[in-house]
């Protein structure tokens, strides 16, 4: 049965939606790119990042998990909007711990990358330097727990596409943290390096052994072309 | 106390249907059993409800009274909010902690007793206060201890100092009887459902816990949404620090409160309804089943009540464990559901998919005790009193340095002034209106009036005297959002600690003018682009102080442009331990 297709309006420019249809899966099919960070396009979005908050109607709300809306008016590339943006992805930084020049993820990695599209440069908020721990118990996926920045982008995976529930958090606040469906490591769960759930981490928290620097740096993702030039890239070609 | 009694387990879970909505009940039951969670316990009750280890860990590691550690015999929470402090907390805790051996946080080494700190405990009326093994303690001094003590390595039936005095200082006509157990409940069924909204809506009732939505037009929505079944959840996890009133109306007039429930039972079409008590209130628990079950008796509950054909509704209390989010609405069902208490993003609102996914009406207790009343009354004696846009009365809940505190019932429109007058409180210098997620205000704005439209409120006052420290007091707040963010959101959960280190340096008088811009930009975007309430107000301690109190943070400054976040010579301290001898000073 078709659904109901509707417009709203990102920035004054008109996007076409389908009933039941995201503000940010609109705008991505419309080739407008929202910052997002916890956003997944092939997983439920949790909005735990409030990246990809965005003025709707007046009010801030986060794009991935409002509905898009007949006559919606929907305000995303603003100054405003953008330094607050940048502030996320700062606190996300100091709140971890993420030396860009010697990480696995450099170059491939969407903290890093937005943190160059939204204009971050020298730090203003302190480091936290919490105190976190490498899991390297299981034989092909490895957690560095130092770059979580608790997206539950796995935790979803693994629990909708892999059927398994690998992760979840534990605590709250401040000590919020990954946890594993074990009292050991990761080696004690049912993780298996092809599922969904090892692939979709937007840093480098969860690695795959023996399969890094394939691709050598400076030649990377984000290293030839800003993050969301892919989606920008669709604008105008529907 | 048997630790890892696994057959002991094996009993509590026998008694639990094999429901994960029940997590928190059974979490809390297998505790109480076997004094903490421990590995076995988690995997017992994942496997009783089908669950995966992480699933059960994700929850119980929410709430703070919920222990995957082993504590003492005896929990001793002291209750820790600028109020108690200022009543003398600090000394009882000192006392305890000399007593115990062992500092706050501790547990002795017999394994006997557990001294810690814990949020509001809504006794701020009584401070310092403390909840014992969950039996509420109140004006303690140092000089209690050593008995309170001895009745707990004894076997005292009753603890010393374990009697509540009546928080209920003025009734207005809200609280003033005679009032039978259902005025509220028969004067409806004379009605329609569509017109007990109707009388609701006209009497202009707005939601009592501070956000002001009208109480009418949720029930409107509520009962206009489609679902299997309709609940009516009553908020009673009153965690704002500073607010008793919901315990005085749970301790005192629970029945209104049964009656205003059942009202919007039988308005909404809804069959269940459940109150989520907060954990802190747990003393409360067996006065509130008799209630209950007195109502079942009377046929006030339950199948055909007052003997009406088809209206069957009945009340179940869920108890919480220590999360203030849980205040929340979408935190609350969530919890309600056996979950962490994580917001959940609107839309869809609880009118249209609330507790497991169905319409959901939650309303704080004062707003059920205000519609059992209008119901019995009618709408136009309701609305006589307040203001245009705030109609009836509030409950407001005083503390700090007053002569009289307690809770007052005060038409809206009441000016703080003559709220200060009333209850003996001349020289206050500024007052927390709302807690912590509220306002300070000081003496410019205590002609404004308590109202939706000027000073809105949930009902907690905090009144500070001559020779109290703004700002301590505001960083004690910001210390409060630190522990009760929770943390599903990058705003909030890294936000408060950022925003409570910041001011931390200009408390400490190492700030600068750059700093206090920065705290102030920071506190904004945290404001702008948090996900629920809690993240959205947590700033206003930082904020309304400095609005209110700008002369406190000049006070505060350093002169230069720019001073480093650390100090060098802290920093080197352990550098100097280990040398063993101090730096050459500078030349100066």
């Amino acid at each position: 049965m078709d659904k109901e297709i509707f417009h709203f309006t990102v920035d004054g420019v008109e996007v076409e939606a389908r009933e039941g249809q995201s503000i940010i899966a609109a705008c991505d099919a419309a080739g407008i790119y929202i910052p997002r960070l916890c956003h997944h396009p092939e997983l439920e979005p949790s909005g735990n990042c409030r990246v990809c908050t965005c003025k709707i109607n007046g009010r801030n709300g986060s794009a991935c998990v409002t509905p898009a809306m007949r006559g919606m008016v929907v305000e995303n590339n603003t100054p405003q909007l953008t330094a607050d943006r940048r502030t996320l992805i700062e606190m996300l930084f100091v709140e971890g711990n993420h030396p860009c020049p010697y990480c696995v993820a450099s170059g491939d990695c969407e903290l890093q990358a937005l943190g160059y599209r939204l204009g971050m440069t020298a730090p203003t908020l302190p480091y936290q330097w919490p105190d976190r721990k490498i899991d390297a118990t299981h034989p092909d996926v490895y957690l560095d727990h130092d770059r979580c920045i608790l997206c539950s982008r796995c935790i979803r995976a693994s629990r909708m596409e892999d059927g398994k529930t690998v992760f979840g958090f534990e605590g709250r606040g401040i000590k919020m943290h990954l946890n594993i469906d074990a009292d050991g490591g990761l080696g004690e769960t049912q993780m298996a390096a092809i599922d969904k759930a090892a692939r979709v981490c937007p840093v480098a928290c969860i690695v795959i052994k023996r399969d890094n620097y394939r691709t050598p740096n400076g030649q990377r993702r984000f290293d030839t072309a800003p993050i969301g030039s892919d989606i920008e890239a669709r604008r105008g070609k529907q | 106390m048997q630790v890892g009694a696994v057959g002991g387990v094996a009993d509590v879970l026998a008694r639990f249907p094999a429901d994960r909505v029940r997590l928190m009940d059974i979490a809390l039951a297998v505790q109480s059993e076997i004094g903490f969670l421990n590995d076995e316990a988690v995997h017992a009750i994942a496997a009783k409800l089908g669950m995966h280890q992480v699933e059960v860990e994700d929850t119980v590691s929410f709430y703070a009274f919920l222990d995957r550690e082993p504590r003492g015999c005896h929990r001793i929470r002291l209750s820790k909010t600028p109020v108690s402090l200022i009543k003398g907390a600090g000394a009882v805790a000192d006392a305890f902690a000399e007593a115990l051996g062992i500092a706050v946080g501790g547990t002795t080494a017999d394994g006997m007793f557990t001294l810690q700190w814990t949020s509001d405990i809504g006794m701020a009326d009584q401070e310092p206060a403390a909840l014992i093994d969950g039996t509420v303690l109140t004006e303690l001094s140092p000089a209690d201890v050593p008995e309170i003590l001895a009745a707990l390595r004894g076997s005292a039936v009753q603890l010393p100092k374990s009697t509540v005095r009546s928080s209920l200082v003025q009734a207005g006509p809200l609280l003033s009887g005679p009032f039978g157990k259902a005025d509220g409940t028969l004067a409806a069924l004379e009605l329609t459902p569509d017109k007990v909204i109707e009388q609701v809506t006209s009497a202009k009732l707005r939601g009592r816990g501070g956000a002001g939505f009208l109480t009418g037009m949720k029930w409107r929505l509520t009962r206009k949404a489609v679902g299997q079944e309709h609940y009516v959840v009553c908020n009673a996890d009153e965690g704002e620090p500073g607010t008793f009133k919901d315990r005085v109306l749970l301790t005192e007039f629970p029945d209104l409160v049964f009656d205003g429930m059942t009202v919007a039972g039988y308005a909404l079409g809804a069959r269940a309804g459940l109150v989520y008590l907060r954990g802190e209130y747990a003393h409360l628990w067996d006065a509130l089943q008799e209630v209950l079950k007195s109502r079942r008796d009377a046929g006030l509950l339950g199948s055909r009540i007052c003997g009406r054909d088809g209206f069957d509704f009945d009340i179940r209390i869920q108890l919480g464990a220590g999360a203030y989010i849980c205040g929340e609405e979408s935190s609350l069902i969530e919890s309600l559901e056996g979950k962490r208490g994580a917001p959940r993003d609107r839309p869809p609102f609880p009118t249209e998919r609330g507790y497991l996914k169905q319409p959901t009406a939650v309303d704080n207790v004062e707003s059920f005790v205000c519609a059992a009343r209008i119901l019995a009354n009618g709408a136009a004696w309701f609305s006589g009193y307040g203001t245009a846009e705030s109609a009836g009365t509030k409950l407001i809940s005083v503390s700090g340095d007053c002569a009289r505190p307690g809770v007052y019932e005060v038409p809206f429109g009441i000016t703080v002034n003559e709220l200060l007058d009333l209850v003996g409180a001349p020289d206050a210098e500024f007052v927390q209106m709302s807690g912590p997620s509220g306002q300070a205000i000081g003496p410019k704005d205590f002609g404004r009036q308590i109202a939706y439209e000027d000073l809105s409120t949930g009902g907690s006052t905090m009144i500070f005297g001559p020779g109290r420290d703004v700002l301590d007091i505001a960083l004690q707040f910001s210390d409060f959002f630190v522990d009760e963010s929770c943390g599903w959101c990058t705003p909030c959960r890294v936000g408060t600690t950022l925003l409570k280190q910041g001011f931390e340096k200009i408390v400490g008088g190492r700030g600068t003018l750059a700093d206090v811009t920065a705290l102030e930009s920071l506190a904004n975007t945290v404001v702008r682009m948090s996900r629920c309430g809690l993240g959205q107000t947590a700033p206003n301690p930082i904020l309304s102080t400095m609005r209110s109190f700008p002369e406190a943070f000049e006070a505060k400054l350093r002169p230069e442009p720019f001073a480093p976040r650390m100090d060098l010579h802290q920093a080197l301290r352990e550098a100097v331990t280990i040398q063993g001898r101090e730096p050459v000073p500078e030349q100066a």
